[in-house]
């Protein structure tokens, strides 16, 4: 994956592209490091600054020294050590900070697995703190846990990069301010905390899929975000089958995506695409953490729409996909999520399974979607099945009408041009 | 003798950039207000920006499902009706005990970090 290169004013020319797994290596143990100095030294701005300058330090330094044997180690104390000179160079108040940090915070000595493992649960429940509102944290999300820089942010989100700067600016005054707390919360909330932070991922990951369109080359990519993000809460808490079960649905969805779109951006029907393109290592690995999750307990919408997913995913064909087991899947997940956008999913299924005229004659009884382009989109499609040609270009210009994105409004007028012909 | 409320409004904090003559200006001011005022003055505090604030609801009453929102209250149909300053070890401390008070389902509850104003 290419992503402009950390820290270009020093390290390349602004802007510039490279594939660098050296500096994705270093960002993502930033995060890490991050989280342990942000509990030694009690705030967040100052570890992320003594971070940077440790970062910077290691993509000079290590191209010609060789990475060090133990590269965390090496950046944790390279950024301790930048944190107490910025400490000394700004003011005295803040060696009293440090101090009454460390009184809180019992010193340890070894930074073992399960030190570093705290500290980045505390710097996730911390970002993902249901005061802030979601924006701010799933900004902070990329910055502190993903190492993303302030400008690959805003690109990402397409907003001018002071938004983004104040936003973050603001959220960590908050955290700072209010005094919003450094730890992972107790038994009795984190469920309910869990839940915040993998709606925290999931909007990140649905993010990706509706900015896709863009055509902005240094863009990172929000969903290997999503999926990292995902692979770190699982991987922290593993007796929550909540975040294994997410973390399957957005490996299973990303999987699709080389096939997803032609090669001029326009959306190709699920039917349509091309299984080879589909990345099978990932399906497999999704349909492994799902089968572990739910051996945990009753599934939750997340681990349902990931097992749908499977399904298509290991289908070898759409004609040999499971779709009595989709359907029953759908009909779960409208029992815990009775949305419009869930009923117009099962009743595509549900033509597969029983003929076009069931599934027409489920999607006429949904009420409240006349504005959404896939419901008439689906609508369309099944008439064109069963012949009803009029029908079909009917709803087709239905759906031109909703508004449709540009990507998916090309996709109808293709559609509509080959029942004219 | 009847008690009232003085309710402060004015710039946020947060905007508001004095220099170091300003800032000792409106301090001043307000230290030759608390004197004149002496010990009719039951309990002052400056507050944050509040851009700081948590909003909170609990909904269908005492120990109900507590609803967060960042920032302050924001409606304009309902209006001041009270206040407690009280002490909490952080955010979620102060929510806690914010979600017990009967405004918290009756109504919205804005909680606020009070400004610890340095001693200079």
């Amino acid at each position: 994956m290419a992503r402009p290169h950390r820290g270009t004013a020093r390290l390349g020319h602004p802007g510039e592209l490279i594939r660098d797994d050296l500096a994705e290596s270093v960002r993502r143990e930033g995060g890490r490091v991050l989280a342990t100095l942000t509990r030694q030294f009690g705030s967040l701005d100052l570890a992320e600054e003594a971070v940077q300058d440790a970062v910077v330090r290691a993509l000079e330094k290590w191209p010609d020294s060789g990475v060090p044997a133990n590269p965390a180690g090496w950046l944790t104390t390279t950024a301790k050590n930048a944190a107490r000179d910025r400490l000394r160079r700004s003011n005295k108040r803040g060696f009293k900070e440090e101090e009454a940090a460390t009184m809180l915070m019992p010193p340890r000595a070894v930074h073992t697995e399960s030190v570093v493992r705290d500290d980045l649960l505390r710097l996730i429940f911390t970002c993902c703190h249901p005061s802030l509102n979601l924006d701010a944290q799933v900004a902070l999300s990329l910055r502190t846990l993903c190492g993303l820089t302030t400008s690959e942010i805003a690109a990402a989100f397409m907003v001018p990069e002071s938004t983004m700067a104040q936003r973050l600016v603001r959220a960590k005054r908050k955290i700072a301010i209010a005094h919003i707390p450094y730890r992972v919360p107790p038994d009795e909330e984190l469920g309910e905390r869990v839940a915040a932070v993998l709606s925290v991922i999931y909007v990140l990951f649905t993010e990706a899929h509706h900015s896709s369109s863009s055509e902005n080359p240094y863009r990172v990519d929000l969903a290997e975000e999503a999926i990292y993000l995902g692979r770190l809460v699982t991987g922290l808490i593993p007796e929550k089958p909540a975040a294994a079960g997410l973390l399957a649905l957005m490996l299973a969805t990303h999987a699709r995506r080389a096939s997803r779109v032609d090669e001029r951006g326009d959306l190709v029907l699920m039917a349509d695409q091309n299984r080879d393109l589909w990345d099978h290592d990932a399906i497999s690995e999704a349909d492994r953490l799902l089968n572990q999750a739910l051996l945990m307990g009753a599934p939750d919408p997340y681990q349902l729409q990931a097992a749908i997913s499977c399904v298509h995913g290991l289908a070898p064909t759409a004609e040999g996909t499971d779709w009595q087991e989709i359907v029953l899947l759908y009909d779960r997940l409208y029992e815990m999520q009775p949305t419009a956008v869930v009923a117009v999913n099962r009743a595509v299924a549900l033509a597969e399974l029983e003929g076009d005229e069931a599934g027409q004659m489920a999607l006429e009884t949904i009420e409240g979607v006349e504005h959404w382009h896939l419901y008439h989109a689906a609508r369309a499609e099944l008439f064109r099945r069963m012949g009803s040609l009029s029908e079909a270009r009917g709803a087709y210009e239905r759906a031109l009408m909703c508004n449709p994105g540009p990507s998916d409004a090309r996709f109808l007028e293709a559609r509509l041009a080959s029942l004219q012909a | 003798m009847p008690k009232y409320a003085a309710l402060i409004y004015g710039e946020a904090v947060a905007d508001w950039e004095p220099s170091p003559e300003e800032m000792a200006e409106t301090m001043a001011a307000y230290n030759e207000f608390q004197e004149w005022a002496g010990e009719r003055i039951s309990a002052s505090e400056a507050l944050q920006a509040p851009e700081t604030a948590t909003t909170i609801h609990v909904e269908g009453g005492k120990g109900g499902k507590l609803v967060t929102t960042d920032g302050p209250f924001a409606e304009t149909k309902e209006v001041l009706g009270g206040f407690y300053i009280y002490e909490a070890s952080d955010l979620d401390d102060a929510v806690k005990t914010a979600s017990q008070i009967p405004g918290a389902w009756q109504g919205r509850i804005e909680v606020r970090p009070v400004w610890d104003i340095p001693e200079s």
